[in-house]
């Protein structure tokens, strides 16, 4: 009788569950829960595009269309062959597929895709510049990626641009006579140069070149995140799934979607909608053999505070109490060691290789990073343990890849 | 051991795991933490209130609070200074900025900027008390 009964009430039992996981999987396949973190990810989330308040030409359509010019062109580098669209490859998501960027040398990091980079608070990996503007005239100066010099930029833009510049920005006035390489961050030459300059026109040369980065961010502001599957899922899962066949996902892809939300942690830095929190993390990415030590943000800490081209600086165009997220900066160096910005997962699947330096090849490598958690090279890992199998990992990717057009 | 336990035993362990799956993908604070707004200090020395100067505040968006502090009969305290802290306990790390006290409002009350939480979850969020009547911390829990 026992056996009976205990037959009938596992038959019965097995039934109701396989029911409700049936009834559960066409109703919907997310918790409640679930269902309201995807809706914090998905495009539709994104808000307006927040202004710059340090850049008055940031939302210029004109400075805009300047900008997108001198972002490639090439005449801007020191061998007349690197513009930013050498590395920013607008048809590959504004990135150049490399471990380490190759300019007018090899960096230390990779080249950051651009699209919807204009809503965080912190550009490069390590955060080094707090606006789009300021960013854009690190790289022309950098020896190895433009290799220029901020007085022959703006020599170049009087040269080639005066016209354009003067009616977007007025009179390029107190130059120096005559042309001359000269930087307060460049070769000693070009610093001895720089110190021979009056005050005057260093202030004319430093605002020209400032006027360049801010036209080249007004370009930048107009690129924007694309809509993906994922978020055409997102939308009907929404409105109760009644979605077009494009939008559904598989199983495969739900699973995935459910370890991301849950047991991958994802989100715990990759939230929002553009899969970025914007802040700075550990996550014990392997040092590179031949790079030189690289702590992260830790060691740029000092030098955002003393950047003339920062939001408090005298080229910004913002107020101090404009400038909360730099004057309420961490300094927790300890925290901030190899710390690095989570770039955007939007298309991530289609832009190998992955981290600060191009470290892993594949998404299932950088899987695999995460599932086993190593020790930091340097600073402390935020990362734990994860018990993925094959078909976890599997899936992730292909929730990843729905993360794409 | 009869089928009946078996099943019982597997639906007992799917339960489990589901909730321990739930708990790990959302997981709260401890059962029985506190969230209350108002609150006595360590020591006993102040009872120190906080709210969001403007509601709703954005949660991943730089905001300020207010700090109201009052001491032992209930009086407001002036000339305090106030150092901020907090993190989350569960994923071991601070605050993602680093906010200050910047403005002495009177009644006891002051202006706390450059607040953000980058994640949804459990906070703790941390004052340490400088006044006249001695050194104190208060930690409060949020739920984002």
């Amino acid at each position: 009788m026992m056996l009976k009964v205990s037959t009938a009430l596992v038959r019965s039992s097995m039934v109701a569950l396989v029911a409700l996981m049936m009834g559960a999987c066409d109703r919907s396949p997310l918790t409640t829960e679930e269902s309201a973190v995807v809706a914090t990810l998905a495009l539709g989330a994104l808000p307006a595009l927040p202004s710059d308040p340090s850049n008055i030409y940031a939302d210029n359509k004109d400075v805009a269309a300047f900008g997108k010019k001198l972002f490639g062109d090439t005449r801007l580098s020191l061998n007349g062959k690197v513009a930013c669209a050498t590395c920013h490859l607008p048809e590959r998501q504004f990135q150049d597929d490399k471990p380490l960027a190759v300019a007018v040398g090899t960096g230390v990091r990779r080249t950051m895709p651009l699209a919807g980079v204009a809503w965080g608070p912190w550009f490069f990996w390590d955060g080094r510049k707090d606006s789009q503007w300021s960013q854009a005239l690190g790289p022309l100066e950098d020896q190895v990626e433009h290799g220029s010099d901020r007085t022959t930029l703006v020599f170049t833009i009087a040269t080639h641009y005066r016209q354009t510049y003067e009616t977007l920005f007025g009179p390029l006035t107190d130059l120096p006579a005559v042309a001359v390489a000269a930087s307060p961050v460049g070769t000693i030459a070009a610093r001895r140069a720089w110190d021979a300059l009056t005050p005057a026109e260093r202030t004319a040369i430093n605002r020209g070149f400032a006027n360049i980065g801010k036209a080249i961010a007004a370009h930048g502001r107009t690129l924007k995140p694309e809509m993906t599957r994922f978020d055409r899922f997102a939308a009907s899962h929404a409105q109760g799934n009644s979605a077009p066949d494009n939008a559904r996902f598989t199983q495969q892809e739900i699973a995935g979607l459910k370890l991301f939300l849950g047991k991958g942690s994802c989100t715990n830095c990759h939230s929002g909608p553009r899969l970025t929190d914007d802040h700075f993390h550990n996550t014990g990415m392997p040092a590179v053999p031949g790079l030189p030590p690289d702590g992260g943000r830790a060691t740029v800490l000092k030098a955002i505070g003393a950047d003339p081209f920062n939001c408090l600086g005298a080229f910004s165009d913002a107020t101090p109490d404009q400038c909360g997220e730099l004057r309420f900066m961490s300094q927790d160096r300890h925290a901030l060691t190899r710390a690095y910005k989570p770039p955007s997962l939007r298309r991530v699947s289609s832009r190998p290789p992955y981290m600060h330096a191009g470290q892993f090849p594949t998404l299932d490598a950088v899987i695999a990073h995460y599932a086993s958690a190593p020790r930091a090279p340097a600073g402390h890992s935020e990362l734990k343990p994860l018990d993925l199998s094959d078909q976890d990992r599997q899936a992730l990717v292909a929730f990843l890849k729905t993360l794409e057009p | 051991m009869t089928r009946r336990r078996i099943l019982l035993s597997v639906l007992a362990l799917i339960i489990a795991v589901g909730g321990t799956l739930a708990f790990k993908m959302f997981r709260p604070a401890p059962t029985g933490t506190d969230f209350a707004r108002t609150r006595a200090t360590a020591n006993g020395l102040y009872t120190v209130a906080i709210a969001p100067e403007k509601e709703p505040f954005v949660r991943d968006a730089l905001h300020s609070w207010i700090v109201t502090v009052k001491n032992k009969t209930g009086s407001p305290v002036e000339k305090a200074t106030i150092d901020v802290g907090g993190g989350m306990p569960q994923h071991g790390h601070g605050l993602p900025t680093a906010p200050k006290m910047t403005a002495e409002l009177g009644q006891g009350r002051y202006r706390v900027e450059g607040v953000k939480f980058s994640m949804f979850g459990w906070w703790e969020f941390s004052f340490a008390i400088k006044a006249p009547p001695g050194n104190d911390t208060v930690v409060f829990n949020l739920k984002l």
